[in-house]
């Protein structure tokens, strides 16, 4: 068990690479329950939406929801959220452990002048992540209706006599379910799932392999690869920024940014002999450090080291030779293009 | 290979065992567990001078890297070339194929001085927390 932002997680049930290929080929459940939900609500919801999120929150129709950035002035990125837009003038803001309080103020405090009302309800709610390709055969024993949502689909309904949502999201590249519900029926929801799967080859999952996933599949680790210093750009996620859109809190540092070109760029690796980056680990280019890696791990789908790190050679294309240095020894590794895993 | 009863232990969870005249050097099952899957192991060179409690190999794990310390002097005179390449064989078999490096011994003293398999695992027990 480890400490993360006040909650006692499991790093691993039964070990990190056993439960990784199980949500590869199979399924596996993690409580996540520590992400919070923000729910905005009332006339002013979109409009305040838009201000906070990079993305473009009006794209989205009633039971959908899309990937975001909040930001600050500077273009720094205050969170990375799933927005869902449950009804008209009803949203789902789901938001990192860690940032929670500090996310849920800052809606507040951009929300003034706005007729709408912001609950964080974090407190009250438990969540639960079933990933992997046989999730939809699992989810039938929670909602039959659930297995007919599209990708980042999200739905409202009764869940053992209570409120729930389920979306189809996840974190960890595979197909999968995220399911919201008040946090005494969470453990509920787990056993049924659970129960489910047993036969599919379901796999409880920690934060280990919630982490080696992740990577593999390309998304951002929130206070390790982006924060309030990085920008979506540097970070290489352009697309979830929509300047077209209309005004929004950090336009203008972008706007300013993409003319003016990104002096580093949070660029994919791996190694090329054995070895398991960390993070932190130098990243050395023609003799020269060039950055250190924010995220790193053993790949057990590559089987090899892999990482993500800011590089101050943003030009630098895949397939671009340089070195690591682990244990005060140079590991030949080179620039790829990410994810470093896409499901087929 | 290497009988874990009649092997000695140092508190670093490194196994040594008297063969012929040279020492088998590994990690215990215990270890393995606590480490769980290893994907990443590396050795000291052949020929290289190694002093007990040296921090001389590297094990790792998807999440964190252990040093593997020397349980005794001397000259390391072979490397298991297995366990590099598969290094999943320091979890399927820590006391056999898993082994990591034979050490001609400078002085055998030190051997008999680690820990026997008694007094490990009763060192176990008393590391073990408390439920």
């Amino acid at each position: 068990m480890v400490s993360f932002h006040g909650w006692e997680l499991p790093v691993q049930f039964s070990s990190i690479i056993t439960e990784h290929r199980a949500v590869r080929s199979a399924a596996g459940l993690f409580d996540v329950s520590h992400m919070g939900q923000v729910f905005v609500e009332g006339p002013g919801a979109l409009a305040l939406l838009q201000r906070v999120n990079s993305n473009d929150i009006s794209r989205l129709q009633d039971g959908r929801g899309l990937y975001s950035h909040m930001l600050n002035e500077n273009g720094g990125v205050v969170d990375d959220v799933i927005v869902s837009r449950l009804a008209e003038n009803r949203y789902l803001v789901v938001v990192n452990a860690a940032t929670r309080e500090g996310d849920a103020a800052w809606i507040r405090r951009a929300a003034e002048g706005f007729d709408v009302a912001v609950e964080d309800r974090s407190e009250a709610l438990g969540m639960i992540a079933l990933q992997g390709p046989l999730s939809e055969k699992i989810m039938e024993a929670l909602s039959t209706d659930a297995v007919a949502l599209p990708r980042f689909g999200a739905m409202k309904l009764e869940l053992f006599g209570r409120s729930a949502w389920i979306t189809r999201t996840g974190y960890t590249g595979e197909d999968g379910f995220e399911v919201i519900c008040a946090r005494e029926l969470a453990t509920r929801a787990w056993q049924t799932l659970q129960a489910r799967g047993a036969s599919f080859g379901l796999l409880p999952c920690g934060l280990g392999a919630r982490d080696t996933l992740r990577l593999e599949a390309g998304y951002l680790l929130y206070g390790s690869d982006i924060d309030g210093e990085h920008t979506p750009y540097e970070a290489g996620y352009g697309w979830v920024v929509k300047l077209k859109k209309g005004e929004f809190i950090g336009k203008a540092a972008l706007e300013k940014q993409k003319t003016e070109g990104i002096r580093r760029r949070l660029t994919p690796l791996k190694l090329l002999e054995r070895g398991v980056p960390r993070s932190g680990s130098e990243v050395v280019f023609e003799g020269e450090k060039i950055g250190t890696l924010a995220s790193a791990t053993f790949s057990p789908t590559l089987q090899a080291g892999i990482g993500v790190g800011y590089l101050n050679r943003p030009e630098l294309p895949a397939g671009t030779p340089l070195s690591v240095t682990l244990h005060g020894r140079a590991v030949a590794a080179e620039v790829v293009e990410g994810p470093f895993y896409k499901r087929t | 290979m290497p009988d874990p009863k009649s092997s000695r232990y140092m508190k670093s969870h490194e196994w040594a065992a008297l063969d012929g005249d040279e020492v088998v050097v590994g990690v215990s099952d215990h270890a393995q567990h606590e480490i769980t899957d290893v994907v990443f192991v590396d050795l000291p060179k052949a020929g290289r001078t190694i002093s007990q409690g040296e921090a001389v190999a590297v094990v790792e794990s998807v999440k964190a890297a252990f040093d593997i310390y020397a349980p005794v002097s001397g000259e390391v005179v072979a490397v298991n070339d297995a366990v590099l390449q598969n290094p999943g064989l320091v979890n399927s078999s820590p006391h056999d194929d898993g082994w990591f490096f034979r050490v001609k011994p400078g002085n055998p003293g030190e051997l008999d001085a680690l820990m026997d398999s008694e007094a490990y695992e009763a060192f176990l027990k008393s590391e073990a927390p408390a439920s």
